[in-house]
């Protein structure tokens, strides 16, 4: 259970895919256009509920409850051996075979 | 009640745009297809001193110009004898919030503060929201940037959710949006829901505050070394980081040829949902550079004060997987980790300072900060985990959406360079489209202007 109060995030779709502008390559029309956006719950509510909530702005938004205290995961990604490679062949390329 | 169905709401654009900008564009239409440009580049009403003033006030600009020295002499390894510009970068990235695009917030944010707007708005997904949220932090106002972020699994581009976190850092709302032209409607109904103000990219302030980078160029140069620079090159995609730029040289006397580059991403479509997480390029990419220089009024302002083929001498295309080679190099050889997209620019230049001579200078005008998301490992992590193949190998064989091709050897670099009267006679034919009457000699000339061309191409090209 969210409380009023609760920092949390919400989605709602804005256009179903029906109603979308007509220029659009197929992929694109077969699919609705979403939005996303944070703010602080104006009212007790469980994780896909339909809720207001007044973002950082003061504005009222409404949608489905999907995340409480949500968090950002970008992150540094997963090795890519590749970029290590580049190192070695543009010290090589710049100071000879005596770099590696 | 206001009717917010899509098409009241685009029905009623010119009004909200009006209303949100405090500019009534059809002050400068002329006879026919003629606008006057330079009379709105004037009528906002900030001179390039002002400018300097403003940003100088928000410790936006006087960033530092690196000679690249052991890029250079790669460059000089790599190219016939005598050949091989110095190199160097403006460092942008030093700006408050990590980009050029603080030049183009500045005076948006100013000048709306100055109206008495309460806040603004930007519809970005790239470095100008972290510019206008930092913008509005400095100044007092509030902020709601507009991104487009994901696809239809609600799967998001690093780089575009790290600048999401930034313009959170930074006190802004962030309204985060699935793929599609449609962010334009969403970005009216918030303008008139807010009455705030639309911190256009195309607006004549954003434009015209980038002309201090051109300007700041030409008197660094000639300050330091004691001479112009021979070539800047300009990341191009909206066009306004060129069309400032240049017209930062010229007030400031530089001659230097003013060169665009993108990312070459043709294949991909910007509006499709599939191709969205294929793309590592999120900006400075043929989708938006080849588009907006042939027909710029396609923004969210009217007329657009981004117009790069009245500046352009050349616009060259790299690829994806020799900026991120560049980017590499720029960390390993110089130093310097800087933001893959930041070094498109840079990139084309490594390529043409071998066509130059070594007493040459040419200059990558930019660059940007890196974290999280927005740099070669997390951005190349994330294209192998989306199915892109990553390999070593000759960069003309990458196929955007499919692979990222890295030059197995730095000679393989180029920059490939667009045809730049088949630019000019693509902006002719779209500006005169579905008009059934010949065009008047200064219709003509107008044309002529905009593409920086001659009356008889013009007359060529419709013929």
């Amino acid at each position: 259970m969210a409380k009023q109060g609760d920092w949390v995030r919400i989605h709602r779709v804005i256009l179903p895919a029906e109603a979308r502008t007509a220029n659009l390559p197929d992929d694109t029309r077969k699919v609705p256009f979403e939005m996303w956006v944070k703010g602080r719950l104006l009212e007790d509510g469980e994780i896909g509920d339909e809720v207001r909530i007044k973002t950082v702005s003061g504005r009222e938004e409404h949608g489905t409850l999907i995340e409480v205290n949500p968090q950002f995961d970008v992150n540094f990604g997963s090795f890519v051996p590749e970029v290590l490679e580049m190192d070695v062949r543009l010290r090589t390329a710049l100071f000879g075979k005596e770099a590696e | 009640m206001k009717d917010l169905s899509y098409s009241a709401v685009m029905g009623r654009k010119n009004e909200i745009i009006k209303d949100a900008m405090g500019v009534d564009y059809r002050r400068y239409e002329r006879e026919g297809i003629i606008f006057d440009y330079e009379a709105m580049m004037a009528d906002c009403g900030y001179s390039l001193e002002d400018h300097i003033r403003i940003q100088r006030s928000v410790n936006v600009g006087n960033t530092p110009v690196f000679e690249l020295h052991n890029l250079t002499a790669l460059a000089r390894k790599l190219a016939a004898p005598g050949k091989g510009a110095r190199i160097f970068i403006k460092d942008e990235a030093s700006n408050p919030a990590g980009s050029f695009k603080e030049r183009r917030a500045a005076a948006s944010v100013y000048h709306a503060k100055k109206l008495g707007y309460k806040g603004v708005i930007a519809a970005t997904s790239g470095n100008y929201g972290a510019a206008v949220a930092s913008q509005a932090a400095m100044q007092g106002l509030k902020c709601i940037i507009v991104q487009e972020c994901y696809d239809s699994h609600a799967k998001g581009q690093p780089e575009i959710i790290e600048k999401a976190r930034k313009c959170e850092a930074l006190g802004a709302e962030v309204l985060q949006l699935s793929v599609g032209p449609e962010l334009f409607y969403q970005v009216l109904l918030l303008l008139e829901e807010t009455g705030y103000f639309n911190a256009s990219l195309y607006s004549a302030f954003g434009v015209s505050g980038i002309e201090t980078l051109g300007w700041e160029l030409g008197h660094q140069f000639m300050e330091k070394y004691g001479r112009h620079p021979d070539a800047v090159v300009c990341a191009n995609a909206g066009g306004g980081n060129l069309t400032g730029t240049a017209r930062g040289l010229i007030k400031a006397g530089c001659p230097a040829k003013v060169i665009g580059a993108a990312v070459d991403l043709t294949g991909l479509h910007m509006a499709s949902d599939e191709a969205f997480n294929r793309k590592s390029f999120t900006t400075a990419h043929t989708g938006f550079g080849v588009p907006y220089a042939t027909n710029p009024d396609h923004s969210d302002v009217p007329r657009s004060a981004a117009r790069p083929l009245r500046y352009m001498d050349r616009f060259v295309t790299v690829k994806e997987g020799e900026v991120f080679y560049i980017t590499e190099a720029v960390a390993t050889l110089e130093g310097m980790e800087k933001g893959p997209a930041g070094n498109t620019s840079l990139t084309a230049a490594f390529a043409l300072a071998q066509q130059m001579d070594q007493d040459e200078i040419i200059v990558a005008q930019e660059t940007e900060y890196t974290g999280a998301g927005k740099g070669i490992n997390p951005q190349l992590s994330f294209a192998r985990s989306n199915g892109i193949e990553l390999k070593f190998g000759d960069p003309d064989e990458e196929v955007a959406g499919r692979n990222i091709v890295f030059p197995a050897d730095p000679s393989l670099l180029k920059a490939r360079d667009l045809d730049m009267d088949e630019l000019r006679r693509k902006f002719i034919r779209r500006a005169v489209k579905g008009l059934d009457r010949t065009l008047s000699d200064a219709e003509l000339a107008f044309l002529a202007e905009e593409t920086r061309s001659t009356v008889d191409f013009v007359k060529a090209t419709l013929r």
